[in-house]
Order: C-alpha cells, then sequence, then structure tokens
C-alpha cells in the first residue's frame, strides 16, 4: 500500500507530492521575509538600519517595534491567499 | 457621576454581557464543550484568539515594560506576534484537518503513545497553571486598585463570572463573551492612547504619534525627546537596548516558537469549520492582536515621557494625586535620599529590592513630607523612586488626566483581558483531563453525557485552583511566566510540528525529544530563577542567553535529540504514516464536520 493513495481514491500519488511540494516552497519563501524582517532588520542589522530615519523613527527600531508586526499580519494573507488557489489548482480544497 | 461610580457600572454593565451571553450559549455535547461544535466563522475566531491571547500581561503590563525598556522591549512586540506566522503557516491549517479536540489528543495520536500524550498533558496543564495564575493576579490588581474592594473579593468576584460562562457553555460560551471581551478590551486600550497621543503631539493616531514631533515648540519627535532625557538622567537612550543581541534574538525567538505552541491558542484553530478558515482566521486574529501591540510602544513612549514630566524634579507636596495613589497601594516608592523634599528620578535602583513598608498604608510610618518609610537597605545610587512596571496602563489616564469615564473603561477593558485569558486557560486544562486523561487513557468506556459532566467539574475545580493561586499568588509568578513560553517552545512546538512535517518521526524520538527539551530547559530556568539566583546575570549564562531565552536552545535540543532517537529505532507504522498523509492536504475536512 501506498502512503501516498491515502486520500480520495481520484486523486493520484503524484499529485498530494507536488501539492505538498509547492507547499514547503511557498513556506520557505514567507518563512524567509519573517525571519529577514524580524530577526534580520529589528535585530541583527538594527544599527545599520538606526542610521536611516523613516517618519521619525530610526528604521531599525521601526522595524522592531512596528514595522516586523506589519509585514507578519500581511505574510499570513498572503499564505491563506495563496494557498486557498493551490488547493483549487490541486483539486483538494475542503 | 465620579470615577469610581462609573467604573463600577461600566464593570457591572460588561459583566451582565458576558453572563448573558452564556446563557445563550449553552451547550450540550463534548464536541459544543471542547471546539465549539467547529461552527465558528473564522472572524470571529481571530477576535475570540486576539482575546484569548491578549491577557492581562498584554493588557496592563506590556505597554508599562516597553516603557521602561526601550527599544529591549521589541522582543515582546515581535515575539508574541511573530509567532502568529509559524502558527498559521506550520500548525493551525493542519491540526484543523485532524479534526479533534486536544493538543495532547493530536500527539498521542500521532505517535501512537499513551506515554506521548501523557508528557504532552503534562506539559499543558503546568503551562496553563503558569499562566492563569498571572491572570487572576491582574483581577485582583484593577479590583483592589479601582474599586476599592480586597484582592480576594475580587478574585472571587472574577472566578464566579468565569464559572458560569465557561462551566455552563464550554468552549461555545467562551468563544462569544471573548469577541465581547475583544471589543471591550480593544476600545479600552485605543481611547486613552488616542487621547494621550493628541495631547503629546497633536496626531490622534498612536502609531504615527510615536514618531511625530512633541507638540511643546521644541521641534523634537516624541522618540529624540525621550533619548535626550533620559540619556541626561543617567539611563540608556530609549531608542537603543541595554540586553546582548545575542540574548534579545534568543528570547524573541522563544517568545515566538512559545506561543505558536500554546496550547489555549492552538485549540482556538480547532473551532472554525474548514482548513482554510484555520488560515485565514490566524490572519484575522493577528489584524486584531496588531492593533493593541502596534499601539503598545506609543502607549509606553507617551507615559514614559509624562512620568519624567510629572514626577522629576517635583517637590513630593506637589506631585500628582496618581502618585500618591499607588504609593498607598506599594507599587510606587519614594525614598527622600538627600532630604530635599524633592522626587530625584535617575538611572538605578533606588534601594534594595521590592519596597519594604514600615507598616500599614494607613497606620504606618509617615516621613516628614508625608511619603510612607521603607525598610530597605539604601543604595548609592541617586534615584529615589520605585515604580512598578505594571501600573503604566492603568494610572495612564490620570497621569494624561483624561476624564474619569477613560478612567472606568480602562477598568472594565483590564478586567476583559484577565477573563478571557484565564477562561481559555481554564478550558484547554479542562478538556486535557477530561477529554486526554479520562476518556482517552484510564477510562476510554464513558459516554458523552458523563465526559461532559467530567469536563464540567474538571473546569469547577481548575478555576478553584486559580483563584487560590490569585489570592495567594505564589511570590515567583512574574518569574515563571518564563516557564510557560520556554516550555512551550522547547516541549510541545517541536513535536506537533514533527509531527505533521516529517512522516518518519516516531514515538521513541518524540518522547525523548520532548522530555530533553523539557527537562533542559526547566532546570536552567529553576538553577537561574530559584536556585542561584545571584548569579542570574550574562556572565553566567551559556551563550549569553538569559532564562527567558533558553527556550530557543531546549527546542533545537528537542530537534537534535528526536532526530537521532529516530535514526536507531523503528519507523512509525503505516496507518500512522497515512494519517500525516491525510493532514497534509484539507481535502475531507468537513466530514469530520457534523451538525
Amino acid at each position: 500500500m501506498s502512503d501516498n493513495n491515502s486520500g480520495t481514491p481520484e486523486d493520484g500519488g503524484n499529485d498530494r507530492a507536488a501539492y505538498w511540494k509547492a507547499n514547503l516552497k511557498l513556506l520557505a519563501k514567507l518563512l524567509a521575509v519573517w525571519f529577514v524582517v524580524s530577526f534580520g532588520f529589528g535585530i541583527l542589522l538594527v544599527d545599520w538600519f538606526n542610521q536611516f530615519q523613516f517618519f521619525g523613527f530610526k528604521l531599525g527600531f521601526w522595524f522592531a517595534q512596528q514595522g516586523s508586526i506589519y509585514v507578519f499580519v500581511a505574510l499570513i494573507f498572503i499564505y491563506a491567499f495563496r494557498m486557498r488557489r493551490l488547493d483549487r489548482e490541486f483539486g483538494v480544497e475542503d | 457621576m465620579d470615577a469610581q461610580s462609573l467604573t463600577y457600572l461600566f464593570v457591572g454593565l460588561s459583566f451582565s454581557l458576558y453572563i448573558g451571553i452564556a446563557i445563550w450559549a449553552r451547550v450540550g455535547s463534548t464536541r459544543e464543550f471542547y471546539v465549539a461544535g467547529a461552527g465558528v466563522h473564522p472572524v470571529l475566531n481571530g477576535m475570540a484568539t486576539a482575546a484569548d491571547w491578549m491577557s492581562a500581561a498584554s493588557f496592563i503590563s506590556m505597554a508599562g515594560l516597553i516603557a521602561f525598556l526601550g527599544y529591549d522591549g521589541s522582543v515582546y512586540l515581535m515575539g508574541w506576534t511573530g509567532g502568529y506566522v509559524l502558527l498559521a503557516l506550520l500548525l493551525a491549517p493542519y491540526l484543523r484537518k485532524y479534526g479533534k479536540f486536544t493538543v495532547p489528543e493530536f500527539i498521542g495520536e500521532r505517535y501512537y503513545s499513551d506515554a506521548a500524550r501523557l508528557v504532552a498533558v503534562l506539559c499543558l496543564i503546568f503551562i496553563s497553571f503558569t499562566y492563569v495564575a498571572g491572570q487572576m493576579r491582574g483581577v485582583g490588581i484593577v479590583f483592589s486598585r479601582f474599586l476599592e474592594v480586597d484582592i480576594e473579593h475580587g478574585v472571587i468576584i472574577g472566578m464566579a463570572i468565569v464559572f458560569i460562562y465557561a462551566v455552563l457553555g464550554g468552549m461555545k460560551g467562551i468563544t462569544y463573551t471573548q469577541v465581547a471581551q475583544y471589543c471591550v478590551m480593544i476600545f479600552a486600550y485605543t481611547v486613552p492612547a488616542i487621547f494621550i497621543s493628541l495631547l503629546i503631539t497633536g496626531n490622534p493616531v498612536p502609531q504615527f504619534g510615536l514618531g511625530a514631533e512633541v507638540a511643546d515648540g521644541s521641534g523634537l519627535t516624541v522618540l529624540e525627546k525621550l533619548d535626550s532625557a533620559l540619556i541626561e538622567l543617567g539611563f540608556t537612550a530609549y531608542t537603543d537596548g541595554s540586553k546582548s543581541t545575542i540574548d534579545v534574538f534568543a528570547i524573541t525567538a522563544a517568545l515566538m516558537v512559545g506561543t505558536a505552541g500554546l496550547p489555549h491558542v492552538i485549540v482556538r484553530f480547532f473551532t472554525v469549520p474548514k482548513v482554510s478558515d484555520a488560515r485565514i482566521s490566524a490572519g484575522w486574529a493577528l489584524v486584531f492582536i496588531a492593533l493593541l501591540y502596534t499601539t503598545a510602544p506609543a502607549v509606553g513612549a507617551f507615559a514614559r515621557l509624562n512620568f519624567i514630566d510629572q514626577v522629576n524634579e517635583t517637590s513630593y507636596a506637589d506631585t500628582p494625586q496618581w502618585f500618591k495613589n499607588w504609593e498607598n497601594l506599594g507599587l510606587i516608592a519614594w525614598r527622600d535620599k538627600n532630604g530635599d523634599g524633592i522626587v530625584q528620578y535617575r538611572a538605578g535602583k533606588p534601594f534594595e529590592g521590592k519596597p519594604a513598608f514600615d507598616g500599614e498604608n494607613t497606620t504606618g510610618n509617615r516621613g516628614e513630607n508625608g511619603e510612607r518609610m521603607l525598610e530597605n537597605p539604601t543604595t548609592a545610587s541617586a534615584n529615589e523612586v520605585y515604580v512598578d512596571r505594571d501600573i503604566m496602563v492603568l494610572a495612564n489616564p490620570e497621569i494624561a488626566k483624561l476624564p474619569g469615564w477613560v478612567i472606568a473603561l480602562v477598568a472594565a477593558g483590564g478586567l476583559a483581558a484577565a477573563l478571557s485569558t484565564a477562561a481559555g486557560l481554564l478550558l484547554v486544562i479542562s478538556s486535557a483531563v477530561s477529554h486526554d486523561m479520562l476518556k482517552k487513557t484510564w477510562m476510554p468506556n464513558i459516554s458523552d453525557a458523563q465526559e461532559l459532566r467530567a469536563a464540567r467539574i474538571a473546569a469547577a475545580l481548575a478555576i478553584g485552583i486559580a483563584g487560590y493561586l490569585g489570592i495567594n499568588p505564589p511570590g515567583f509568578v512574574a518569574q515563571v511566566v518564563a516557564f510557560a513560553f520556554g516550555l512551550a517552545a522547547s516541549s510541545l512546538f517541536p513535536a506537533i510540528l514533527m509531527g505533521i512535517f516529517s512522516k518518519k518521526m516516531n514515538k521513541e524520538g518524540a518522547i525523548a525529544g520532548m522530555l530533553s527539551g523539557l527537562a533542559f530547559t526547566l532546570a536552567y530556568i529553576v538553577y537561574f530563577k530559584f536556585v542561584s539566583p545571584e548569579t542570574n546575570s550574562a556572565d553566567h549564562w551559556w551563550f549569553g542567553i538569559s532564562p527567558e531565552g533558553i527556550g530557543m536552545i531546549g527546542m533545537c535540543l528537542n530537534f537534535a535529540v528526536a532526530f537521532v532517537v529516530d535514526r536507531f529505532t523503528p519507523a512509525p507504522p503505516a496507518h500512522v504514516q497515512a494519517l500525516v498523509d491525510n493532514i497534509r492536504v484539507p481535502a475531507g475536512a468537513k466530514s469530520a464536520h457534523h451538525h
């Protein structure tokens, strides 16, 4: 028995593997952004970014206390919309 | 009406609303009790999640922490929001597809082992009780300051309210009261923030006000003025941190991963109808959370600025009323070190430890200026003021001289924040007991009605214990909060993540990983917080990582141990691998959903 065929009979194992791979690829991209805006801009590179002014903020400080949060929100919505499209493409929507 | 009667009115109104919702949302089955029948609209679930997540710590303490930590306070802002990205991308959709009731249930089934489930239950109960004790303390503080009720009576009233809607309505009652509580809470948080932002900068949006110029003609922005004022008083600049970069990194990571691993948050995503709803619902949750979390740094900075303005170099007799009110409660203290009758606020500790007053508030010894006398050994620092960080949000409306109804609103908001989180925590505790321990492990033959009764009894017992902890707070409440996140990060999060993303991870690996992550993190925190607190400084920490951030190392250890053990032990059985395949695709989630 192949594990990949455990879903509904009409979708084959290959489709499932491709769906999962596409999901992982999207995850990797979004998590890279997640890491860069918070740990990158807000922490590791904060001093360098602080030399720039941004609406009255030092830019690094702004990323740490405001900007990263806005990006987090955007990331989740992008993920939700892209995945809905992917679900439809592979016919696995619920 | 004065602020006091307004506070009674607002708190009374909000409480009757919660009770009304509880009666409307009574439940009749375990499915409704545990996951609200998985029929909650994703936007409403987002709101409920936000209320569930934003606790007394977020509402009452966080802005105060940021006010006094400046840039270092960013660890909380990023840590407690960034976790939602992990939750939305890595956990929530798959756990919703799995479609059962609790986090330990998933771990037990995925790792085909009662032992794994019980380890998860243990982590869950420990994390949740740590957390709930803090909520009850928050309820006590709000009641004693604003309603002049004893802390004990305040906690008992709070317990009674939670009892009604959690025991009657279970997850369903909790969900809809949390939606109401979110509205109360966010309104109560943003209204004073808008007022204060207007007063200080003339800009009504606090998120912009934080970067705007101070409306005092100086031409300096809020942050520039704060930086220069603090440097003058001997502090580090507000926009610079004093924590090391590695520690900021580790704490942020531990808080993010810990947030994603908190059972009472995860379980909220079991309540939506579909997998795609779980994804979008996490986005809504973060929108609602971000409203408060992007306001908090502005509130913190404004509060610090106001505090310096009104207190520093003011004679004690002329200090504002709020200063004396909070001194009477023991959360502000002043020792006139240089005998000039004027309050000097500087960097450094005013005296050793927490204030130990000479006698009670009404009968104790007063100094020649009328201040409460202290018994603490003094320090060499020129600073004369002790201020508990927790009071900043609660004192803010008074500090900014806002009208009485705003103060009343803040009191109602603080209670909403504490009660909503307490209820969510109590629910996961009760379902871990009735579902994971009784139904799944020891008494598999009980009927649904019996299980529901057990869940209600467990919820009632948990409320009793939480109330006891609120009335007799263990002295270490503030210190153990680091536990909750560290333990969630080092035990539950890796186990769930590997359960979804690694088909080959087996029970031996997962259990060994959870136990080693847990043991390591626990040992590190206990050592520095309790066994040898005098060595709790960067010189002694491993890699310069504080106990608050050690969960990150615990998590890495968990992964490492799990993968090594997994290599030398048999692969999981075929039906478990099929389960993993199944939860990776959304199709079929609805079939688990019956109405």
